[in-house]
């Protein structure tokens, strides 16, 4: 049982990640309808801007300056990127298809990989950020020999909680928030109250970048910051199947249940098959998902009246 | 010609310049269909003027040339004059018309459906910056002229009736404190007691808050009953205009937009007003 409690807890804190990433997806995905391709690419733009920032700080400062200087710069570089993706794709594709608008997000994935590699670097660059790294036992009580929990995976679970409880205020309780979910009920009618849409693009593609920073950083503490971290974000799209494109709680259930469900059956079923379900195994819920609730655990109601 | 005696007949009632006036405007969709053909309209600061005609005549392409809201229906004002205020606004964008006191109602009131009431209501206030307190006055405002909105606060706006949802849509535009609403087909879908309540609310609006009002309706009775002054519309073509009055006066009108049939009528009239109605059209 014990053990059990392990990989289930092991698989819910490493889920969180595929929570966050989901999260970029879903803010942008219910403002404007674009599925954005490029969320992963972002990440890995996120990733490398705060590590080669930090490392040249680190060299003169001491070393939380160098971090916090780092997410400074990584948080500019986001934003910049929100304001030339709003002024250069979105501004020019204005009343096209949401499909056009996913084909723009494919290319604009290919010019954020390139372009991040060739400003920052190539190779696998290790993230420190102070987080402790030796493992840490809890409820000895309760089991025998307790339970084993990752440290970086219990900070990075602690630190993206957060992150979602401000997304959550920021939506709920703020005009801006208000606004932007205006916009994503009814484009016309917000327009109509005198809501800018390019404004609502740019604030959420910047959400969308803060989200792609804490995933890389918390993801890059595992595994450092290299490019294949764009693939995280295809772990992502089961979990929005799961969970739904337009819900942020369906985000973070979905992230969760996936990552809890990999990582069980990885350890109870894989042993009889041979291993390697955790590669596929939330490519095969998702589709059997989509079969049978194709709107996701937390699909949004279409509030449809006459 | 007949552009000069509309434009001064547009401006009657009140006599200072009015608070909107459209001069001649054409206005084109997708690049190739010409909707508007010239069309000019006045309206008097603290007026209510309409717009009346049938389905396809150009009534809400007219009010969204206004507001600025075609651009984003690929619809262009390729010809013409909107001034607003004083200050021209064919080339702006509706969030500095909306700063600048003109706001839109649109046609199927568009409440943010899986918003409530009350956030449905506070959207509207997104221009203001003159601080909390004063928006919660006007919020507090609304709901004295809306019983039943505060009722229905907490409600999400897609599950209220129709006519609650075209209170909150106008709820929601006197949210942005405007000099004057464009409002589109407020009648649409709705009982015709709930349709008279709404116009009452209207002239309520108007006299207690100056706000001036253009009303795009196809209920002609209804429209003309609490407008001062009427344009009608036909095929993007304004064919007709004059006060309320004048205008439900008119055999034509009577005809061909009330609905009331002049037993007494001769063959001959008949021949006579339908030559008129072409005469409009051509
Ligand atoms: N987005 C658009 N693209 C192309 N044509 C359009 C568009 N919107 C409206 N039209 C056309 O413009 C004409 C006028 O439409 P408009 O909606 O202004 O009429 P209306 O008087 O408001 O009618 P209704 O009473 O049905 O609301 C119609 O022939 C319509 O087909
Ligand atoms: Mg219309």
């Amino acid at each position: 049982m014990g053990f059990f409690i392990e990989v289930l807890i092991g698989g819910l804190l490493s889920g969180v990640l595929y929570s966050l990433v989901a999260l970029g997806f879903v803010v942008i995905f219910k403002a404007s309808g674009v599925l954005n391709f490029a969320q992963g690419s972002m990440v890995l733009l996120a990733g490398l801007a705060f590590v080669r920032a930090q490392a040249f700080l680190g060299e003169t400062f001491p070393f939380w300056i160098s971090v916090a200087g780092g997410l400074a710069f990584a948080v500019a570089i986001m934003v910049i990127v929100a304001w030339l993706v709003e002024k250069f794709v979105l501004t020019r594709l204005i009343n096209q298809s949401s499909l056009s608008l996913f084909m723009a997000t494919i290319g604009l994935a290919f010019v954020i990989d390139e372009l991040s590699q060739i400003a920052f670097g190539s190779e696998v660059y290790a993230v420190k950020i102070g987080i402790p790294r030796e493992p840490i036992i809890v409820l000895t009580g309760l089991f025998d020999g307790g339970v084993l929990l990752n440290s970086v995976d219990l900070w990075a679970a602690i630190i993206a909680a957060c992150l979602v409880l401000i997304l959550v205020v920021f939506f709920q309780k703020t005009g801006t928030g208000l606004a932007l979910r205006a916009v994503a009920d009814d484009h016309a009618a917000a327009q109509s109250v005198g809501i800018p849409i390019p404004w609502t693009w740019l604030i959420i593609w910047s959400v969308a970048g803060l989200i792609a920073l804490a995933a890389a950083v918390l993801w890059g503490t595992k595994v450092g910051i290299q490019y294949s971290i764009v693939f995280l974000a295809m772990k992502a799209l089961p979990v929005l199947i799961l969970g739904g494109f337009t819900s942020i709680p369906g985000a973070i259930v979905g992230g969760l249940l996936i990552g809890a469900g990999e990582k069980l059956a990885e350890v109870f079923i894989g042993s009889m098959i041979g291993g390697g379900i955790e590669y596929w195994f939330a490519y095969v819920v998702a589709l059997i998902f989509l079969m049978i609730w194709p709107q996701g655990l937390f699909g949004e109601r279409l509030i449809e009246r006459i | 010609m007949a552009q000069i005696e509309r434009e001064t007949n547009g401006q009657s009632g009140i006599g200072t310049t009015p608070i909107l006036s459209v001069n001649n405007i054409e206005v084109i969709y997708d690049q190739v269909v010409l909707v508007l053909k010239g069309v000019s309209l006045a309206v008097p600061r603290g007026g209510i003027v309409s717009i009346l005609g049938a389905n396809g005549a150009g009534k809400t392409t007219t009010l969204k040339a206004i507001s600025n809201l075609l651009k984003s229906e690929k619809g262009l004002v390729t010809k013409g004059i909107i001034e607003f205020d004083g200050r021209r606004v064919d080339n702006t964008t509706p969030n500095d018309l909306v700063s600048n006191g003109c706001v839109q109602v649109m046609e199927g009131r568009h409440c943010f459906a899986h918003l409530s009431i009350h956030e449905n209501l506070l959207t509207g206030a997104f221009t203001r910056r003159n601080g909390k307190a004063a928006i919660q006055r006007d919020l507090d405002a609304v709901y004295e002229y809306f019983p039943r909105l505060r009722e229905r606060r907490k409600s999400l706006a897609g599950y209220v009736s129709g006519g609650e949802q075209q209170m909150c849509a106008i709820g929601r535009a006197m949210m942005s404190r405007p000099k004057m609403i464009l409002l589109d087909e407020p009648s649409m879908g709705l009982a015709p007691k709930i349709v008279e309540e709404i116009f009452g609310i209207v002239k309520t609006l108007n006299e207690a808050q100056g706000v001036s009002f253009l009303i795009a309706e196809q209920n002609t009775n209804m429209a003309l009953r609490y407008a001062t002054y009427g344009y009608i519309l036909e095929t993007g073509r304004i064919v007709l205009d004059g006060s309320a009055d004048d205008l439900r006066q008119n055999e034509d009108v009577k005809e061909f937009y009330l609905g009331i049939a002049d037993s007494n009528r001769t063959s001959f009239r008949d021949v006579k007003s339908y030559r008129r109605r072409k005469r409009w059209l051509a």
